[in-house]
């Protein structure tokens, strides 16, 4: 969706993320002057080598190889390294659900994993749900009942409750569920307490569930 | 993050051996505690060993009855297994009370007992913390400590820990099980898995140096009634205040840790004599020698209305 942003963006405008690129490469620049001017009256700090290693996964489809620092997360691998800035970081410690991602069929939290953990993995990420000629059903649900406002959560949440309905055909139960043997269904509170881990600022939880709920049928 | 080389291993014997040639090296499971502690810079490890793809990642009978669940089953897969739903219903309730959806398809069987405590002073590396660094001090006694622990606490630490599968471990009289980089297994019953504080709060288990948890045993299945209720700020998704683990049965006779109040799954057998008598009797017992602070003196209270919510659920 952050590509649909940037292509409307077009007519010899700057993108906001072309912008924030522009000055992100300033700040950076100003900030080494200063640290090379420190260095010339202290001692120099030892220096820890960046340790890289190769990872290879299929992420929507196509196989990426990539050979990355050991410390990057599938996150960053995705945004920065694959360009796929769908996945949002939002608190990048597990708690927002915003970088919720797709692994083998499974959601998980994407910055809270290396990508080298991720070797032969099958990733789906937003960019891999719909394209906006081609919207999965569940991104077309999200428009149609106003499930966002400021859209920096919405592609976790939208791959989350692709996820929930999934689990919930499986049989998976939840926190929610009265009996954890019997049939699991779709209800409003069964959708709530399984997508507790996608936080919303906007707070347009009510209309996410009724997306959720004309996706399952419900 | 601190800079580290990576490894992956293939087997359990291997994982082990390849820890001991390494200093300052961790496993790496699921992740989703150890990467959020490496971005914070509480955890250090110049070497991380992936045991993502050892296997351990089945629940397996055991031959008298029981059931053992490999280390990397994930908690998601635990608490939908159909033999874990109908046989050990407080450990499936357990695990599905804790964190989301997407931590519960990451985290692991045996990194979720290992989990370190969300004490917000352990976290904040501008506080003294004894868990964090050893003999530094403790920020929390005199802080703010509405979430920690009441009992088994001591002057060095008042941290909980934070799990909740590891208070259906606890009533279900687990077992864990290990290998060591020699190559030798052993079984600790997890009542004996944690060590209290006392004035080493960074020594968190009884588990050697490099030794490795593999699966988790759970005996033939005991029957009664299963219960877990978790107490919480909000109605999802948050660490437990107070949290009951009970399995009790139609005799009045019963077995209940309690999560959220100590530094480990509190439980004390002796104790349980009492549950017929009620809560009042029981919780008495149970949280003897309870040094809460200001803000947590609350928690005892919860814990006694707790248990006896739990123990009225058990009979209706």
């Amino acid at each position: 969706m952050g590509e649909t942003m940037k292509e409307e963006n077009s007519a010899g405008n700057i993108s906001r993320r072309e912008m924030l690129a522009g000055t992100a490469i300033a700040v950076t620049t100003l900030a080494l002057t200063k640290v090379t001017g420190v260095e010339a009256a202290s001692p120099p700090q030892a220096v820890v080598p960046v340790v890289s290693a190769e990872v290879s996964f299929t992420v929507n489809g196509k196989i990426q190889k990539l050979e990355i620092d050991t410390r990057t997360t599938l996150l960053d691998s995705l945004r920065e390294h694959l360009h796929l800035t769908g996945t949002k970081k939002g608190c990048d410690h597990g708690q927002c659900g915003a970088c919720t991602v797709l692994v083998n069929g499974k959601r998980i939290n994407s910055c809270l994993s290396l990508a080298l953990q991720h070797e032969n993995d099958s990733i789906t990420t937003i960019e891999g749900l719909g394209t906006p000629e081609k919207l999965h059903p569940m991104q077309s649900a999200f428009i149609k009942h106003d499930g966002y406002q400021c859209g920096y959560c919405t592609p976790g949440q939208i791959c989350s409750a692709v996820a929930v309905l999934e689990e919930i055909k499986a049989g998976i139960p939840s926190h929610a569920s009265g009996d954890l043997n019997a049939e699991m269904l779709f209800t409003n509170a069964e959708f709530r307490e399984r997508m507790s881990g996608n936080i919303c600022r906007c707070g347009a939880y009510s209309n996410i569930a009724e997306a959720a709920a004309e996706v399952a049928g419900a | 993050m601190k800079s580290f080389t990576y490894q992956r291993v293939t087997t359990p014997a291997e994982a082990a051996a390849a820890i001991a040639d390494k200093p300052g090296a961790k496993f790496l499971a699921g992740g989703t505690n150890l990467l959020d502690l490496m971005k914070l810079q509480i955890e250090t490890p110049a070497h991380l060993i992936d045991i993502g793809r050892i296997g351990l990642d089945k629940i397996e009978p055991t031959a008298n009855g029981g059931l053992r669940i490999g280390a990397l089953v994930s908690n998601t897969d635990l608490a939908a297994d159909p033999k874990i739903r109908k046989d050990y219903g407080v450990l499936s309730r357990a695990l599905l009370a804790g964190a989301s959806g997407q931590l519960r398809n990451k985290a692991t069987t045996a990194g979720n007992l290992l989990q370190r405590t969300r004490c917000p002073y352990f976290y904040d590396t501008n506080q003294p913390c004894n868990k964090r660094v050893p003999g530094s001090g403790c920020a929390a006694i005199a802080g703010f400590s509405k979430q920690l622990a009441v009992i088994g606490s001591s002057d060095a630490c008042i941290a909980t820990h934070p799990s909740d599968m590891a208070v259906g471990m606890m009533a279900l009289d687990a077992v864990v099980e290990t290998i060591n980089p020699a190559g030798k297994t052993r079984q600790i019953p997890i009542s004996q898995l944690y060590r209290l504080p006392g004035k080493t709060p960074h020594l968190e288990t009884n588990l050697e140096k490099n030794e490795l948890i593999t699966s988790v045993v759970l005996p033939a299945p005991v029957g009664g009634t299963h219960i877990y209720h978790k107490v919480r700020d909000r109605a999802s998704y948050a660490f437990a205040l107070v949290s009951v683990a009970a399995i009790l049965f139609k005799d009045g006779s019963g077995k209940i840790a309690i999560g959220g109040v100590a530094p480990r799954p509190w439980r004390v057998p002796g104790a349980e004599k009492l549950i017929p008598s009620g809560a009042k009797a029981f919780a008495a017992k149970l949280m003897e020698g309870a040094r809460p602070t200001q803000d947590n003196k609350y928690k005892l209270a919860l814990v006694e209305r707790t248990i006896e919510l739990v123990l009225k659920e058990g009979k209706s």
